[in-house]
């Protein structure tokens, strides 16, 4: 056991895949020579050669469309974007060729893409977006954005070995700030399961990514005046692990989604719609949802932090909602 | 150039091109019938450059079509069938009814990808196809074709630069049928030659008749042994013309009516014939036998999709996710040692130069003003111990090098 960061956790899942498996190649730019913008494949090019550990032009279409045609000859590429915000610029390979050729014509795309997301970092409105809605939205994708270093390892792998297309978002605030033990060697976690971090009976709260970490905050915080929250952990947002969050808000009866993603069309809206379909009966009050402004990430950080949620938004939510 | 062609190859080619049009003149009547579900989309006078180019393929080799390139889906061994059901969405098509036109693959026997319909964006993922099959050893080129439309794509850029900077072992063939829909392509692309853009990424390209269909194969098997060898990707230009609308519903009446008149009388079919019959590889005799085989051929092909049932409504539910193992098993076939790519023997030194790069060299060979390189050239290192000049001297001096450097090389 030794303790590991978010960043080393990623680096170290990309390091064992690749030495588990020769058909595990890395694809993106500045990955090789330099290691990465974030230093996440520092060493990998060293190690595994320049055949599997490749630079590209500044081409994310080419990158994610290399990857998806490696993948049809049985090589499993991980394909980076430097910031993910640059993801959509491969928005019409993905969506359209990627995720939709397993549903037309059988052929399955084995590739993962990752790269760091999130806001939080004074990136500005080009370097700290969380796209993640735009694939949830398309059907053949999975997306996973998780939140602890032991869970970035363990479904980065789980990403590599599934035979779909994987969006892998990294929080980028995360990377250096949460350490974390974790076992030595092998082991995987499960695509599709959410995790409940904190048990609580008078309120649900769902979220995923740096949220999490101000969600736990916020229950802290909340459990000192009396009201227990329960926690929800996504980790995979598509296919959205619906069962445990019904699960719970049958024995809260109350919900509120805590996610740093813009509101309108987050995954806020979908779980209200799952929950008004699943449990509605045991609502004792309307989902509530605690999420950035519906606005570009702005760059000051005065803007900035009134634009995300944070722990006295959600406290205030919460006991909102925990008075119905 | 078409004397080095065995008579027999002669003959194919003549036989591909004529199944090739006889499957599409069969789907024409098959819509006039309403039983094509969506549109049709014809390669009527560009036989030649689907069935020339895909004919320089091997069976190991991977190829994407376009939507008008049934021609070179035929020659890799796509049965008629396949093609028809594909338009009729029906359950036994290669798609089982989800996708229509040319829009299948066959990733395990055949090594076809499927097109999407936003153009371009089979470049890349050919590219890497093409990557893949060095990486593994196979040995194999990978070859997808473009429009003249096409080509004004970001993706075509994205693309055939990354394949370029990978020397990835890939043929694009650039189909130029002079039009995009309703747009000639004078105005998508100010330039003469479409295959002038290849320059500019470095790759080696050819301008061919893409109506003679001997030369079209002679030149797609240059390339396709070029790529190889190792010296890929390469773009080839055909130039034929698009004798139909863009579709059926469209009667095309933009197009000048000299023009289709020019281009029906260099029909790549009628031409070939007369070729073989000059050159006495045919005579109307074995033109009979080449049709009746091919009318009943598609006879045959013809009941089988017409029989084949439409997919149950709620197979549409089917298929989104690849569920395991069970569902594919995903396996890659090494031809290679496997040692190589794996460490120790994979390291390399984390520093790694680009052959030619910092030391001023550009991609034709001559010296280009490259102000960043990571050597010192010759001269570099001699400036550097004369201190007599001033800074703007050395400046000066320096900026001229460049043109110095390549005027001597043009010399030699």
């Amino acid at each position: 056991m030794a303790q590991v960061t978010f960043l080393d956790a990623i680096k170290q899942a990309m390091y064992e895949e690749m030495e588990r498996d020769p058909t595990v190649v890395l694809i993106g730019e500045d990955v090789g020579v330099y290691g990465g913008a974030f230093k996440t494949s520092e060493g990998l090019l060293a190690k595994f050669g320049w055949e599997r550990v490749i630079d590209t032009p500044i081409s994310e279409s080419a990158i994610v469309g290399a990857a998806c045609g490696m993948s049809y000859l049985g090589l499993r590429p991980i394909a980076e974007m430097q910031f993910i915000d640059f993801i959509v610029c491969a928005f019409n390979q993905i969506t359209n060729f990627v995720a939709k050729g397993h549903y037309l014509w059988n052929a399955p795309a084995p590739i993962v893409i990752r790269g760091p997301a999130g806001g939080g970092v004074h990136g500005g409105p080009f370097h700290s977006a969380n796209p993640e809605m735009y694939f949830v939205h398309t059907p053949g994708l999975k997306v996973i954005y998780p939140s602890t270093p032991y869970d970035a390892k363990g479904l980065l792998k789980a990403a590599i070995r599934d035979n779909n297309p994987v969006l892998f978002f990294e929080h980028k605030f995360l990377y250096r700030r949460i350490k974390e033990e974790i076992p030595d060697g092998d082991y995987v976690v499960p695509i599709g399961k959410a995790a409940v971090r904190r048990q609580g009976k008078h309120l649900t709260i769902v979220s995923y990514a740096a949220m999490m970490h101000t969600s736990l905050e916020a229950a802290e915080e909340l459990a000192k005046e009396g009201i227990e929250a329960e926690v929800i952990d996504l980790r995979t947002l598509a296919p959205l692990d619906s069962d445990t969050i019904v699960e719970s808000v049958k024995k809260t009866n109350r919900c509120l989604v805590v996610h740093e993603d813009t509101k309108t069309g987050g995954i806020a809206g979908e779980i209200a719609a799952i929950l008004c379909e699943r449990a509605f009966g045991h609502l004792d009050g309307p989902l509530m949802r605690v999420t950035a402004l519906d606005t570009p990430v702005p760059y000051a950080p005065t803007l900035e932090e009134y634009f995300l949620p944070n722990k006295e938004k959600v406290v205030h939510a919460a006991r909102e909602l925990a008075r119905y | 150039m078409a004397k080095t062609l065995t008579r027999q190859q002669h003959l194919d080619l003549y036989y591909y091109m004529r199944l090739n049009r006889a499957v599409e003149d069969t789907m024409v009547k098959l819509f006039r019938q309403n039983k094509i579900v969506g549109g049709l989309y014809s390669s009527l006078g560009q036989e030649a450059v689907s069935v020339g180019t895909a004919f320089a393929l091997e069976k190991k080799d991977w190829l994407a079509p376009m939507i008008r390139n049934i021609g070179a889906l035929l020659v890799k061994g796509v049965p008629p069938r396949d093609v028809f059901m594909q338009h009729m969405a029906k359950y036994d098509s290669p798609t089982k009814g989800k996708d229509g036109t040319s829009h299948f693959g066959d990733l395990d026997n055949l090594h076809i990808v499927s097109p999407i319909s936003m153009l371009g964006d089979l470049i890349p993922v050919m590219a890497g196809v093409a990557m893949a099959g060095r990486y593994l050893g196979h040995k194999i080129v990978a070859m997808t074709w473009i429009g003249d439309g096409g080509s004004s794509t970001g993706v075509f850029h994205e693309g055939l630069n990354f394949a370029a900077t990978q020397k990835a072992p890939f043929v694009l063939v650039l189909e130029n049928n002079l039009w995009a829909y309703s747009t000639p392509v004078k105005r998508q692309v100010p330039v003469e030659n479409l295959a002038d853009r290849a320059k500019a990424y470095g790759v080696k390209s050819f301008v061919v008749d893409g109506n003679d269909v001997a030369a079209v194969y002679t030149t797609a098997k240059e390339a396709v042994d070029l790529a190889r060898a190792g010296k890929g990707p390469i773009l080839i230009e055909a130039k034929t013309f698009r004798r139909l609308g863009h579709a059926q519903h469209d009667p095309a009446e933009y197009v000048p009516v000299e023009m289709k008149k020019y281009w029906e009388e260099r029909d790549p079919i009628s031409r070939h014939e007369k070729f073989l019959f000059r050159e006495k590889f045919l005579d109307e005799k074995g033109k009979k036998e080449i049709e009746a085989k091919i009318s009943a051929l598609l006879e045959k092909e013809r009941d089988f999709a017409e029989n084949s049932p439409m997919p149950p409504a709620e197979f549409a539910e089917h298929g989104v996710y690849c569920t395991g193992d069970d569902c594919h098993k995903i396996r890659a076939k090494w031809e290679r040692p496997v040692a190589e790519v794996t460490p120790p023997k994979s390291k390399v030194s984390a520093v790694w130069k680009v052959e030619g790069f910092g030391s001023g060299k550009g991609s034709g060979g001559g010296s280009a003003p490259i102000h960043f390189g990571d050597t010192e050239t010759h001269e570099q290192k001699e400036e550097a111990v004369a201190p007599n000049n001033g800074a703007r001297s050395a400046a000066k001096k320096s900026a001229k090098k460049p043109v110095v450097a390549a005027a001597r090389k043009a010399k030699r």
